[in-house]
């Protein structure tokens, strides 16, 4: 049994590795963003299990930039990739228009929260 | 679409009939006009919609016509107070504030503790009209702030509607939405309450994130979230957007309509929506710390295990590995979702419910714990009688409604759904919450109204247009080819089309009737002002709260404490402009069971209480002349009840006699004693109320008071209204020691 899982496990991971080879570019540098961001947020939670949490409103509007951009990121990625058929009247520079905005508001938004 | 430019030909055909001499010169322009349905359409649609707005403004303007603009009831004084600070001192002082005029000695911090959507927006629009050079009094906007809100919500509903189903539904939902009691209760012109905003906004959150869900434009999430921010700087009640946006979600992702419209709809509105509501200090972290918050950020990391898997089951194109893979990461996230809860429940950090919120799960919670949220009578249980008095027709078209949405159902129409159904639960549990169902009443009401007007006219129409094309009239006899199955009973339909058509005019009309006779009758008397008919039928208005608290503003020293029950606490601090002990916001309730204890105790007792308070007058209301039955006395078991939550030195049972309640010979000694009794009652013993009653005569309760000859020791009379509705007493200082 364990045997097996393993086995699907490594299966599983060649073949994701050899799916997402074959993503374009522009898809995979809005991954390696999500995944920095993401990152950031993991390491900000770390800090605040290593100092404490005061002041929460700080802690939260850093976590929570980090998630927010990482979230309307995939969003972004969503509406450009050129295989989701419900997206394709969709132009790319829309899409990218409204994750400007979006990212502005989560911004300006977090500047007034940070304390 | 086609029942609606039928009419638009008749009339446009009406008006060149009836004026002849105009034909000439509009013949062009009729002809012209002839070929343009849409745009007739467009006019019609427009006017309907301008005739709407100004119904749903003038239909609550009875009050103002009747008596005067002012503000009625008693949370609006409040936010008239607040609003006038606001509007004096600017954002950054009503921000900051901290009252020390109300329940002294501990004061209020205003500026973190109130919901401030409303004040805002009338401040707003106060500074766009003195902007425009009309130099209009603070008064007149709020006052008139709800009627225009409601407006407003009207145009939402249109397009809410025409969301949902078409133009045709969302038409009629904004003329139901109108002039719909249940809405009108909180929005007359004078009831400056959250509530007049709350809908507004809480109807606009719903369609954004509707046309979101239906568009997957990241815009319109950004427009939801906006809309949701307004909600929770309006209301409270913002808790129940924040749920029944991640339930639907739910729904639909247990119904298979996972999709990625929804995803970016959700998660933008979701994570923007929460951080601009964390600006609110009332609201504060209530949104990762609450557990009636909980649900939306499960249904969030939901979304995000949805969105990997789609993508990962994408990526592999083969299912077998897929299904381990699939079983693997469901277990680990459900396992990880589940320690989490558990921990963040088990060690306090997320609250549990709050008791406002979870007498709405189990209604007899507040009847044992909280004697506070069970005595105000807008949280009582819903009767039939009410349903029926706020809705009128729109109680049997919701059902029909829900059938039509059932029949075609979309993302949407889930949505609409869900909204009627949750809604109408919690009106069924408090009384206060049928204005949350009203607009998804309205919405479902009106898509039955529409779709089956639709169906009925297209069926004349299609009789007309076969009747044209020369087939046999009345062929009901002929079993020939009955694809067109209007052919076998050809005049039947044609009759009975008319008559339901007829028949449904008929209900809508009924129903504007009852809905104007609700608002005039029901919903647009002040509270502040009582109107009563006279012995020739003329109306006599009693204007003793007003006359009490200009009273007090002029004749007591500007430091002067006036201690009276939690319900007059906002208008004696904004019309009498006197430090209060305890007021209407009841967020302590152990301050409240003190003066609840005071007015229950004998006149000894209750003295060193009101010693220790530093009370200089003391205000009651007594309803035993005029036959006013929301009075103190009235209000008295209550008081005992609070007192007696937190002083078990006040036993209720104490103030009963067989279990009843009674202030004539037969009640207690302890009632016939406490100060509530004697304040109320002083000097009533010599009055004559009624003809061929004796003095003493308690119109409120319909007896003679047991205690008649009241003598009082540390207080004395300072203000009896001309009707003995409000009586002001001063507290004598004690009496020199020798």
């Amino acid at each position: 049994m364990v045997k097996s899982t393993t086995k699907d496990a490594r299966d599983l991971f060649h073949t994701l590795r050899s799916a997402y080879v074959a993503t374009p570019t522009n898809l995979k540098i809005i991954d390696l963003y999500v995944c920095f961001a993401v990152f950031t947020a993991l390491i900000q939670v770390a800090y605040m299990a290593l100092v404490g949490s005061f002041p929460f409103n700080s802690f939260l509007s850093g976590v929570l930039s980090c998630i927010g951009t990482a979230v309307l990121a995939v969003c972004l990625r969503i509406q450009v990739n050129k295989e989701n058929k419900e997206f394709k009247n969709l132009a790319p520079e829309r899409a990218f228009a409204d994750f400007v905005l979006c990212n502005l508001v989560l911004h300006l938004v977090i500047i007034n929260f940070l304390g | 679409m086609g029942g609606k430019s039928e009419p638009a030909k008749s009339e446009s055909m009406a008006t060149t009939t009836t004026s002849p001499d105009l034909i000439n010169s509009s013949f062009f322009s009729f002809k012209s006009l002839k070929l343009k349905t849409k745009q007739q359409e467009l006019l019609l649609r427009i006017s309907i919609l301008g005739l709407v707005y100004i119904l749903a403004f003038i239909a609550r303007l009875f009050s103002v016509l009747r008596y005067e603009s002012m503000i009625h009831e008693f949370d609006p004084y409040f936010n008239y107070r607040t609003t006038l600070f606001l509007t004096e001192k600017g954002f950054y002082e009503f921000w900051n504030w901290f009252d020390s005029e109300s329940w002294y000695p501990l004061g209020r911090i205003i500026g973190g503790t109130l919901y401030p959507g409303l004040m805002v927006t009338a401040a707003l629009i106060y500074w766009a009209l003195r902007f425009l050079r009309f130099f209009v009094h603070i008064r007149e906007v709020c006052v008139l702030t709800a009627p225009f809100f409601a407006s407003n919500t009207t145009l939402v509903a249109y397009f809410f509607g025409k969301e949902i189903w078409d133009t045709g539904a969302g038409l009629v939902a904004a003329v139901l939405i109108a002039i719909c009691p249940g809405y009108i209760s909180r929005s007359v012109a004078g009831s400056y309450d959250n509530e007049a905003v709350a809908i507004f906004a809480l109807l606009l959150t719903f369609y954004l994130f509707v046309k979101a869900v239906n568009t997957g434009s990241l815009a319109w999430a950004l427009a939801s979230a906006f809309g949701y921010f307004y909600m929770v700087s309006a209301w409270g009640g913002y808790v129940f957007i924040i749920n029944l946006v991640p339930l639907y979600v739910l729904v639909l992702l247990i119904t298979g309509r996972y999709s990625m419209r929804l995803y970016i709809a959700y998660n933008c509105m979701y994570i923007l929506g929460m951080l601009l509501a964390m600006q609110i200090r009332f609201v504060g972290f209530q949104h990762v710390q609450s557990g009636e918050h909980m649900g939306a950020m499960g249904v969030f990391l939901l979304m995000q295990v949805f969105y990997f898997l789609d993508w990962v089951k994408y990526q592999l194109n083969d299912t077998k590995l897929f299904q381990t893979f699939l079983r693997i990461t469901v277990t680990s996230a459900i396992m990880v979702g589940g320690i989490a809860l558990g921990l963040g429940t088990a060690s306090g950090y997320i609250s549990p419910w709050t008791g406002r919120f979870y007498s709405l799960l189990d209604p007899t919670y507040a009847k044992d714990h909280i004697p506070i949220i069970a005595s105000v009578s807008e949280h009582q249980p819903t009767a039939w009688s009410s349903f029926m008095f706020d809705y009128h027709i729109l109680l049997f078209l919701f059902p029909a409604g829900l059938y039509f949405c059932f029949k075609r159902l979309s993302d949407a129409t889930i949505f609409i759904v869900m909204y009627g159904l949750t809604s109408l639960y919690f009106a069924g549990v408090m009384v206060r919450l049928i204005l949350v169902a009203t607009p998804a009443v309205c919405l479902i009401s009106a898509i039955a109204v529409s779709a089956t007007v639709k169906n009925l006219t297209s069926l004349l129409r299609t009789k007309q247009k076969v009747s044209q094309t020369g087939s046999t009239k009345g062929a009901g006899s002929s079993k020939a080819s009955s694809k067109v199955t209007l052919d076998q009973s050809q005049p039947f339909q044609k009759n009975g089309a008319i008559a339901l058509l007829v028949g449904v005019f008929y209900l809508l009309s009924r129903y504007a009737i009852h809905c104007t006779w609700v608002t005039s009758e029901a919903y647009s008397s002040p509270s502040i002002v009582l109107a009563a008919r006279g012995a020739h039928g003329n109306r006599i208005l009693f204007d003793d709260y007003r006359e009490a608290y200009y009273w007090l503003r002029q004749n007591t020293p500007t430091d002067a404490k006036i201690m009276s029950w939690w319900d007059y606490g906002y208008q004696i601090t904004a019309m009498g402009n006197r430090t209060v002990i305890v007021d209407n916001n009841t967020w302590n309730n152990t301050h409240i069971a003190t003066v609840g204890r005071a007015m229950s105790s004998n006149e000894d007792e209750a003295y060193e209480i009101m010693r220790s308070l530093d009370v200089n007058y003391v205000l009651v209301v007594f309803g035993g002349v005029t036959g006013y039955s929301s009075d103190d006395i009235n209000k008295f078991l209550w008081m005992v009840r609070i007192g007696g939550g937190v002083y078990p030195v006040i036993k209720e049972p104490e103030y009963l006699v067989n279990g009843e309640f009674r202030v004539d010979k037969g009640a207690s000694p302890k009632m016939l004693n406490c100060l509530m009794y004697k304040l109320c009652y002083y000097r009533f013993g010599e009055l004559t109320t009624e003809y061929g009653k004796p003095p003493g005569y308690d119109r409120a309760r319909g007896v003679e008071i047991g205690n008649k000859d009241i003598k009082l020791e540390h207080l004395e009379e300072a203000y009896t209204t001309s009707n003995w509705i409000v009586r002001i007493y001063r507290v004598k200082p004690p009496t020199n020691r020798l």
